[in-house]
């Protein structure tokens, strides 16, 4: 009773404490508000926008609500530290793995490259890589082809857009391959086992992605046709083009920005994940007559892995995180949209912060929700 | 001997609900804004971070613009001093919440009077000092000479936090024409972008444009179409629920646009205190009480006049000599055929 008493006490008076301060906060934020005639309440996200946003991955205009505003705003946010998740891993783990190569020139430009990006502040690169772009960019009419049909411009990058015909059909294909995939994997493993069977599932899976969703255009009635952009002229001197998708210089700049800046902190967390595995993993591994590709597969890479996840998540919220500053440049983010128009536009100051930041907090414990359960999955499982 | 007791308590009683009636309708007529103020010694100010001809700093802090001058007309008329203001740049996000947050007490910074504004935030508008409209910029060598020569596609740099998005949306929609808004958070980011070419036309406020534009790398190669979109009449807000300091704002600025009326300038004003004309006199606190409706000494109009000028001194040194806006257009008074028209201080 009395241990328990010990246990408790400090824990529930703890909780009180943070309840008391939380009451007293909305107390006297409620008490301010009433005296300045300020009523709070989220029914504004109900009401008409009337403001049009630059980009959007959902149909959306000004006679939409804010609610839909706020999504077209998080959705941006999504898809920007998405694309610079994937990016700035890629270049991580390969500035990473140069920076331990025996190459001199390869492990310095590595380091330089490193200690360049990582050390000069994350808006001023955002607006050096959007201004300096916007300046060095051809006006639309005097941009070259790349690759033929995308158009690299001051107004943004143009490239041609997919017409689907049938597509559910081709993406159910895709679905069955991965499925597929997940069961010749399962059946290997066991094979590999029970029997010490080998078998290549990496070119079978490859196959498998191919030649399924390849069959949808054969049997399945699915097409694909591509509308290739096209110069429209909008007065004597100004020139767009038209048709096709156009990925604007902001998301650009901002997707640069944030994938070369996190990059560089992503290639330290992949070089002490890779040196924190002892020397003797590495011959041991060898001296029980593993090819080296196999030691670094099944040796050395799950053991660097462990020491690489956790601090990378660190990286990954802080992109997450840093992307916020997409309103300097005029990327639509949510702070850019939600906190930035539809505040101005309502005034809902508490309640519009208040659902920005619970908002950035959600996307943050998600990601930190999903690598945990990856770090989980390949932790040492002791018996 | 208890009786006495008994009417003495009576007659304590009485003086104390006097006293406290009294004292009540002294209360009335006090601002709370006001004495914290006197006690400060400085009124506080919120204005734009950097609009010349409004609001803009130079090299050693010293602000300039119509809008510094609402601010330093309520200095020298509660203060007695033009140059006792604290002035905070505020963006266009932020201003309305500096202002009811009690962070400043007076909100001059070119923002548009609307009716959500006014009744919505805990905001009172207390008049106009600059009336607006929206309008379109665009390059000259483009050849649009009016807003309905755009075309589908138009690319459309703006800022942030301003009535221009919801005007900009209402002008394209009505007009059936698709367009893109690039909105940034600061106008000066506004102007690299426009400048770089990515956007065919920028629109803010006329006035704003006009001030912006001399940022340009090559100001003679823009021109600012003739249309005028929406009304955008900008004017000093303060904080709802005190009236009397409401009072103050409202006709400091009255002040200033009347004393250009009748002719009463920062040069002349002592010599006016014996004038024949009564409106005259009582403009430069020679006649009538009227500060003492705000709690202020009688000469506070005369130190506005004095120390700051009147309207039209304020736009010439500010806006018109600065060749940002040379022709007053609506801003003039309405004698002089623009739209510029005060209540009477009587």
């Amino acid at each position: 009773m009395n241990n328990i008493i010990k246990r408790y006490i400090p824990q529930i008076l703890a909780i009180l404490f943070v309840v008391l301060i939380f009451g007293f906060l909305t107390l006297n934020a409620q008490t301010n508000m009433d005296n300045r005639g300020i009523d709070f309440g989220f029914g504004f996200l109900s009401q008409e926008s009337s403001f049009d946003v630059q980009f959007s991955l959902i149909e959306y205009s000004g006679s939409d609500s804010y609610a839909r505003a706020f999504l077209v705003g998080l959705l941006n946010t999504l898809l920007v530290s998405f694309i610079s998740i994937i990016i700035c891993t890629i270049l991580g783990v390969i500035i990473g793995v140069a920076r331990l190569s025996s190459n001199y020139l390869i492990k310095n430009s590595a380091a330089w490259y490193v200690e360049f990006f990582r050390n000069i502040p994350l808006l001023l690169q955002i607006f050096f890589w959007y201004y300096a772009a916007l300046r060095a960019l051809p006006m639309p009419e005097k941009a070259n082809a790349w690759f033929g049909v995308t158009y690299m411009t001051v107004k943004g990058y143009y490239i041609p857009a997919m017409v689907w015909e049938n597509l559910n059909i081709f993406l159910y294909c895709g679905l069955a391959a991965i499925i597929a995939i997940f069961i010749l994997r399962n059946y290997a493993n066991k094979l590999r086992d029970t029997q010490g069977k080998q078998i290549p599932v990496l070119l079978y899976s490859v196959g498998l992605l191919i030649v399924l969703p390849l069959l949808s255009f054969l049997f399945g009635g699915v097409s694909l046709e591509f509308e290739i952009p096209e110069l429209k002229k909008l007065s004597k001197i100004s020139y767009i083009y038209e048709g096709g998708i156009s990925l604007p210089p902001e998301l650009i700049a901002l997707v640069l920005a944030l994938s070369l800046y996190t990059s560089t902190f992503v290639a330290e967390c992949v070089r002490a994940g890779i040196e924190g595995v002892s020397k003797g993993q590495k011959e041991a591994a060898a001296s029980v007559g593993l090819t080296p590709n196999q030691v670094l597969k099944l040796v050395i890479m799950p053991q660097a892995l462990r020491i690489i996840i956790p601090p990378t998540t660190n990286q990954y919220l802080n992109l997450t995180k840093n992307s916020s500053l997409a309103a300097a440049i005029a990327y639509p983010d949510l702070v850019l949209v939600f906190a930035g128009t539809a505040l101005m536009q309502t005034g809902k100051a508490i309640e519009i912060v208040s659902i920005t930041m619970l908002t950035y907090l959600t996307i943050s414990l998600t990601i930190a929700a999903i690598m945990n359960w990856y770090n989980k999955k390949i932790e040492i499982k002791e018996k | 001997m208890f009786k006495i007791i008994k009417q003495l308590t009576s007659i304590v009683a009485m003086f104390a609900v006097l006293f406290a009636f009294s004292n009540e309708t002294m209360a009335a007529k006090k601002s709370k804004t006001l004495e914290n103020t006197k006690k400060r010694g400085f009124v506080r100010c919120g204005v734009s971070q950097g609009l010349p001809g409004f609001s803009n700093a130079d090299e050693s802090g010293n602000w300039t613009g119509i809008d510094v001058d609402v601010c330093r007309a309520v200095a020298a008329a509660t203060l007695g001093d033009a140059t006792k203001v604290k002035f905070t740049p505020l963006s266009a996000k932020e201003r309305f919440t500096a202002l009811t947050s009690g962070e400043i007490d007076i909100l001059s910074r070119n923002t548009t009077w609307t009716l959500s504004r006014d009744a919505d935030i805990g905001l009172t508008f207390v008049g106009v000092n600059f009336y607006d409209g929206q309008g379109f910029m665009v390059r000259k060598g483009s050849g649009i000479a009016s807003t309905s020569e755009f075309k589908n596609g138009t690319s459309v740099c703006t800022n942030l936090g301003i009535t221009t998005e919801l005007n900009m949306r209402d002008f394209f929609d009505s007009k059936g024409i698709s367009y893109e808004p690039v909105v940034f958070e600061k106008a000066d980011e506004v102007v690299a972008a426009y400048d770089a070419g990515r956007c065919d036309t920028y629109t803010t406020d006329k006035s704003g444009l006009a001030a912006q534009r001399t940022k340009l790398s090559a100001p003679d190669d823009h021109v600012v179409l003739p249309e005028t979109i929406s009304k955008e009449p900008l004017g000093p807000v303060v904080r709802q629920g005190d009236s009397v300091w409401e009072d103050i704002v409202r006709w400091s600025l009255n002040t200033m646009i009347e004393a250009e009326e009748y002719g009463v300038n920062s040069s002349n004003a002592d010599m006016m205190k014996t004038s024949n004309n009564p409106a005259i006199k009582r403009l430069v606190g020679a006649e009538g009480e009227l500060g003492a409706a705000f709690g202020l000494d009688n000469d506070w109009n005369l130190r506005i006049i004095k120390q700051v000028g009147n309207y039209g001194e304020s736009y010439k040194r500010n806006i018109a000599d600065t060749g940002i806006l040379p022709d007053r257009g609506p801003n003039e008074l309405w004698t002089k055929g623009g739209i510029l028209y005060v209540p009477p201080a009587r």
